[in-house]
């Protein structure tokens, strides 16, 4: 099972800060995830925004990327500021 | 050094130690970042910052050393809390040791400015009304873009 991260205004669609995944079937890659994450918590495109980056394993993921059942994916919205 | 922590600090302790650790640098400049007691939706009842760790310590050790490399440093001390702060509490503080003032003034300014606009924190303020997530201001990026403009002047001097 993957990890999901949720950060920032995302925890507010969520209800929660994560959650486990299985990847695999429909869900394979950032493009994939991002779709089912958003229906599954009825984001209405709050996930799919380009301003909303994917860490996977610590590393911003800039490009589709395919997804392992062990990773450790973040949905990141823009950053706040300290 | 770089500590990100749920605890609250005393901004005055830190200094004190920065100063003790840095005795053989010719100035200090720190900078402390306080939680304002009101906003433009009203008074605050407090914050709460997010990070993601070790992406966030991550970031900022890149940017010290990024620092490091624009101005001779000393040495560098950065702390933020993360988690619920109360209005008046310090969120953030800055110190840099050079051998000279303006490097340390700089370097602070610049770590500040990173600080401000990317460095990975979520940040949500509250009222008694509700709640916001913050975002940088348009004089945070201006501010931050200032570093970049500098780069490229100095790069079309030479």
């Amino acid at each position: 099972m993957a990890t999901v991260l949720y950060f920032g205004r995302l925890t507010d669609i969520t209800g929660c800060s994560s959650e486990t995944i299985t990847i695999g079937g429909d869900i394979k890659d950032t493009s994939t995830l991002r779709t089912t994450i958003d229906k599954r918590h009825n984001a209405a495109g709050g996930f799919l925004h380009p301003t909303v980056r994917i860490a996977i394993n610590g590393e911003i993921a800039t490009n589709l990327s395919i997804l392992l059942d062990t990773d450790e994916i973040a949905f990141m919205p823009p950053v706040g500021g300290g | 050094m770089i500590t990100i922590t749920e605890q609250s600090f005393d901004p005055a302790e830190e200094l004190s130690k920065f100063t003790q650790s840095s005795a053989d640098a010719g100035g200090i400049v720190n900078f402390t970042g306080l939680v304002r007691p009101n906003a433009s939706r009203g008074k605050v009842q407090g914050l709460f910052l997010q990070a993601y760790s070790p992406m966030t310590e991550r970031g900022i050790e890149d940017v010290t050393n990024t620092a490091k490399l624009k101005w001779p440093l000393a040495a560098v001390l950065i702390i933020h809390r993360i988690g619920h702060i109360a209005p008046g509490e310090a969120i953030v503080f800055v110190a840099t040791a050079a051998k000279h003032r303006r490097d340390a003034f700089e370097a602070a300014d610049y770590l500040m400015d990173y600080l401000k606009t990317e460095a990975i924190f979520w940040k949500k303020e509250t009222y008694a009304d509700g709640s916001n997530w913050i975002e940088p201001r348009q004089q945070d990026h201006k501010d931050a873009k200032r570093w970049s403009d500098n780069e490229e002047t100095s790069h079309g001097r030479t």
